[in-house]
């Protein structure tokens, strides 16, 4: 993303085992430093960064679609614009992940390939349908809201150009998350149709927000290293009650009730406690047999086919550019 | 010396944005994209940089003409300010308390 980012590299993914770089490397790490481009680091860190740094890029763009889906019903002007600015927001969080994750050696066709032939993952909170437009409340509030959970500790990652990428995400996702919740609140507060759509979509989101921290610490085996690498600073389950106690208040002041008997605050803990959720769920939807898989890839083919003819011309036309001003110059 | 950069894997060449913020004021990087030539490496920059007034001016350099130290070199290359503490005015103690100065 940022300068150094791309004071890049310009050859392959280095394998081999340098000593001096390996120390300096954990140096890095010990000291809590960034690390940059061109600092040798270990193959397994390079790999993890990867393809976490690819999916978010993914997660992202697959992310435009359930509420791109809304732009042309959304009830209003003023939200249609508001929706598209949102949406414009996360082409552009793909776009610094992708440029962090192309620092690392990993070309941006290489990824797009790997999206649309089914090979990458990417969140798997996307692959639910937005059958109504309190969804767009729902997304903003709960989804978004949870992003912003799991992205602020990674402002301070220790791969210097996703860091940087996250800082410039989170400024922007803060209108994500309060645009959501004011569609949300507007609702609560309408007729009573409206208050049940708003209710009947939180219904729906919640679990899956829930779980868009990851399975349960027992069961995430590559956490302990993510973080001993300062890549991750904090366990999915940390992150999760941090969510949930962040949202049960603010879903008093949206008049609106959370999916969950079990939540009740926990004077002990100073936490709410909440209950076990459906990872059973979670693991279809991951491996592909969600409600709106099939969906989200196939559109995230048919628009990467379609737009490669303007590829094409584009370089096409960079290149006659190039000819023509290198005739000028000869002449 | 690398150029930065220069990537043979990657369709379109790599651009650095630089933004400045207001008049008067240096144009800093922002980031980088990809585009096919300068005329629309500056149009993404705009769409991609600049969405919320963060800009009056932009400008793109191709990353590939970018000249950046050595990376293996960077002790050596920086070493010289150290040791010439006296290059700051912190260095100068004894027109503590004295006005103006
Ligand atoms: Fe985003
Ligand atoms: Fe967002």
């Amino acid at each position: 993303m940022a300068a150094s980012a791309n004071m890049a590299r310009n050859t392959e993914p280095e394998t081999v085992e340098d000593p001096d770089g390996r120390a300096r490397f954990d140096e890095l790490i010990a000291a809590d430093q960034r690390v940059e481009p061109t600092d040798w680091m270990p193959e397994a860190y390079r790999k993890t960064l990867v393809r976490q740094v690819s999916q978010h890029a993914h997660s992202e763009i697959i992310g435009m679609q359930p509420e791109g889906n809304w732009i042309t019903r959304a009830p209003s002007l003023k939200r249609k614009a508001i929706l598209m600015a949102k949406v414009q927001d996360e082409a552009g969080h793909g776009l610094y992940l992708y440029s962090a994750a192309q620092t690392l050696g990993t070309p941006r066709d290489k990824m797009t390939e790997d999206l649309i032939s089914g090979k990458a993952k990417y969140s798997s909170i996307f692959n639910y349908p937005t059958p109504t437009w309190a969804d767009m409340g729902s997304i903003g509030w709960l989804v978004d809201g949870a992003a912003i959970c799991n992205q602020v500790p990674l402002c301070r990652a220790s791969y210097g150009p996703y860091a940087r990428a996250m800082v410039r995400i989170c400024k922007e996702e803060s209108f994500h998350q309060r645009q959501g919740f004011e569609i949300l609140l507007h609702l609560s507060r309408g007729t009573k149709e409206q208050h049940a759509m708003a209710q009947e979509s939180v219904n729906r989101w919640y679990a899956p927000a829930l779980m868009m921290f990851g399975p349960p610490d027992a069961d995430s085996p590559n956490s302990a290293q993510s973080m001993a690498w300062n890549i991750k600073r904090f366990s999915n389950d940390e992150l999760r009650q941090r969510f949930v106690d962040m949202i049960v208040p603010q879903s008093e002041v949206l008049g609106l009730t959370l999916p969950d008997p079990d939540i009740k605050w926990n004077e002990e803990r100073g936490h709410y406690d909440f209950g076990e959720l459906d990872w059973d769920e979670f693991y279809e939807v991951l491996k592909g047999r969600g409600p709106a898989n099939a969906i989200r890839l196939e559109r995230r083919r048919t628009a990467h086919e379609e737009g490669a003819w303007v590829r094409e011309a584009a370089a096409a036309y960079a290149e006659r550019r190039r000819q023509q001003s290198e005739k000028a110059q000869a002449a | 010396m690398s150029a930065p950069g220069s990537n043979d894997t990657e369709p379109w060449p790599l651009w650095e944005v630089f933004v400045r913020s207001s008049r008067g004021l240096s144009h800093l990087h922002a980031g980088s994209l990809h585009a096919p030539d300068a005329e629309m490496a500056v149009r993404n920059a705009r769409d991609l940089y600049t969405r919320r007034n963060e800009g009056v001016s932009v400008w793109v350099v191709r990353s590939s003409d970018i000249t950046a130290s050595d990376p293996d070199a960077k002790g050596a290359f920086f070493e010289s300010p150290r040791g010439k503490e006296y290059r700051h005015a912190s260095y100068y103690t004894e027109s503590e308390g004295v006005k103006h100065l």
